[in-house]
C-alpha cells in the first residue's frame, strides 16, 4: 500500500490509502477526494485530474509522455510540476507521495 | 406516423432523441423495430458522444460480444446497425426548450429546428458538451462581447484584434480561418508544439514566418477591460516573468467538458443533475419523456453502455404505446421474425 496525501486549494489535506497497479486519479476518485474530476474516467481525455506534485516527488513520478504532455493543454495554470493523476501509477516507491490540487478543472 | 412531414418549418415525427452516443444511436434500432420513427438531435459535430469525444482511439472490454472494441469502431458499428431505420440527424444543435402539446412535445434546438413528437428519450450522457472556461477572474463579464469560444460567422471578429488562445486542433482552425479576417491576429499557447493536424501547423507557421499572424508563449493569468470589453490580458510567460498582451478578443480553446445544460429547465424532476426513472419504462417524472443511458438514475444504476442498451430496448415497448395506443405489440425476435428481418432490410 501506498499512502497520498492530497492537498485542496485551500490547504484542507486527504489522506488516502492506495493500492500499487492503480493510478493517482483512482485513489482520488475511490476516496471521494474533492477536486479531481476525472471526467472521461482515466482515458486521458479530459484534463479534469490535473495535479501539481510536490517538488520532492517529481522524480519518483517521472515525466509525462507525448500523449499526456498534450492533453496538458486542455488544463489551466500549467506548471512544470503539473500532472495528469491518470497517468501516475500508484507503486510501494511512491508511498508518501503528496500533491496538490489546482482550485478548478473544468 | 412513418413519414416525416414539413409543415412551415415544423419537423413532424415520432420520437426525438437527445443525444447521438451509442446509447441515443441503439435507441433508434429498438424504436425502429417497433416502428417508430426518430430524429436524433446532438451538441457535436458527428456521432459517438463520449465515444468519440472523449476516447474514440481507446478501448472498451465491456460490450457484449466485443472483446475488445473502441469507441470509435463501436459508433461505426452502431451507425451501421441503425441504417436501415433512416433516422435523421441534427448535429450541431443543442436542444433549448421542450414545451407539450397535446399528444406529445415540441423542441426548439438553439439553431431555430423545431421537431414535434410524441415521444421525447433523452439519452444526453453526461450533458451537453460545452467549451471549457478558463478559470479567470470575471471572465463571465466578457463573454459573447469580447470573450467567445466560437462563432457563427467569421464576420463577427472583422477588423478587430483577435487573441486565439490553445494549441489544439480548434485553436489553429480558428487561427487559420480568421487570419484573412481580424486585424490582427495572435496564437498564445503554452509551449511551441502543437497537438493538432500537422498541415494545420503548418500553414499557421507560414503566417507566422510571412509575418501576418504572432506566436507567443505562455498562459493567460487575468483579463482587463472595462463593462465587458476586453482592452489587454496578462500573459505569464514561460520564463516565469508576465507581459501584458493588448486585444479586443479573446478566443480560448482548451476542450470540450460536461454541463447538464438546459436539460435542467424542462420541469422534470431531478437527482443530483440526473433524471430519476422507473426501470420499467424508463420514463421520467413525466409521461412520454423518456431518459436513457448515463443521464438517469435509479436503485441499482451502473453507468455502463450495456446497461443503457437494456433500457434502451424497455423504452421502446411502452414508447410504443403513446405512438400506436391503439395497437398492441407482439414481442418478436430478430432472428426468427420475417417482420423485423422485413423492417432490417434481411429478408
Amino acid at each position: 500500500m501506498a499512502r497520498i496525501t492530497f492537498i485542496q486549494h485551500d490547504g484542507t489535506e486527504h489522506v488516502v490509502e492506495a493500492e500499487p497497479g492503480m493510478t493517482v486519479m483512482e485513489a482520488a476518485v475511490k476516496n471521494s477526494v474533492p477536486g479531481i474530476a476525472a471526467e472521461c474516467g482515466g482515458a486521458c481525455a479530459c484534463a479534469t485530474c490535473h495535479v501539481y506534485v510536490d517538488e520532492a516527488w517529481r522524480e519518483a513520478t517521472g515525466t509525462p509522455e507525448q500523449m499526456e504532455e498534450d492533453m496538458l493543454d486542455f488544463a489551466f495554470d500549467i506548471r512544470p510540476e503539473s500532472r495528469l493523476s491518470c497517468q501516475i501509477k500508484v507503486t510501494e516507491a511512491l508511498d508518501g507521495l503528496v500533491v496538490r490540487i489546482p482550485e478548478k478543472q473544468t | 406516423m412513418n413519414d416525416t412531414a414539413i409543415n412551415d418549418t415544423v419537423i413532424k415525427t415520432d420520437a426525438v432523441i437527445i443525444g447521438a452516443g451509442p446509447v441515443g444511436l441503439f435507441a433508434v434500432f429498438e424504436l425502429g423495430l417497433v416502428d417508430i420513427k426518430a430524429h436524433v438531435i446532438d451538441i457535436l459535430d458527428r456521432p459517438g458522444g463520449q465515444c468519440t469525444e472523449l476516447y474514440p482511439e481507446k478501448p472498451i472490454y465491456d460490450i457484449p460480444g466485443l472483446a475488445v472494441v473502441t469507441g470509435q469502431e463501436l459508433t461505426d458499428k452502431l451507425m451501421d446497425q441503425i441504417k436501415p431505420f433512416g433516422a435523421e440527424f441534427h448535429f450541431n444543435q443543442r436542444v433549448e426548450n421542450v414545451e407539450r402539446l397535446d399528444g406529445g412535445f415540441r423542441v426548439t434546438t438553439d439553431a431555430g429546428t423545431m421537431i414535434e413528437a410524441k415521444v421525447l428519450v433523452i439519452a444526453a450522457g453526461g450533458g451537453s458538451f460545452t467549451p471549457k472556461r478558463p478559470p479567470l477572474p470575471g471572465i463571465e463579464d466578457y463573454e459573447g462581447k469580447s470573450v467567445f469560444y466560437s462563432v457563427r460567422k467569421m464576420d463577427t471578429l472583422r477588423d478587430r484584434d483577435v487573441l486565439i488562445v490553445g494549441g489544439g486542433d480548434s485553436a489553429l482552425d480558428w487561427t487559420l480561418n480568421l487570419e484573412p479576417v481580424a486585424k490582427s491576429l495572435t496564437l498564445l499557447h503554452r509551449r511551441a508544439e502543437f497537438r493538432a493536424a500537422p498541415a494545420s501547423v503548418q500553414k499557421m507557421l507560414a503566417l507566422v514566418d510571412s509575418g501576418n499572424i504572432s506566436f507567443k508563449l505562455g498562459q493567460v493569468t487575468a483579463l482587463h477591460g472595462e463593462g465587458g470589453q476586453l482592452s489587454s490580458v496578462t500573459v505569464k510567460g514561460t520564463d516565469g516573468g508576465t507581459f501584458e498582451q493588448p486585444t479586443e478578443i479573446m478566443m480560448p480553446f482548451f476542450g470540450l467538458t460536461m454541463k447538464l445544460g438546459p436539460v435542467a429547465d424542462w420541469g422534470l424532476e431531478l437527482k443530483d443533475n440526473l433524471l430519476p426513472v422507473d426501470t420499467e419504462k424508463f420514463e421520467t417524472s413525466e409521461k412520454g419523456i423518456f431518459a436513457i443511458g448515463d443521464i438517469n438514475t435509479y436503485p441499482g444504476k451502473l453507468k455502463l453502455i450495456l446497461s443503457g442498451f437494456h433500457e434502451a430496448a424497455l423504452m421502446a415497448q411502452q414508447a410504443h404505446k403513446y405512438v400506436y395506443p391503439d395497437k398492441k405489440l407482439i414481442f418478436q425476435y430478430t432472428t426468427s421474425s420475417t417482420n423485423l428481418q422485413k423492417k432490417l432490410g434481411v429478408k
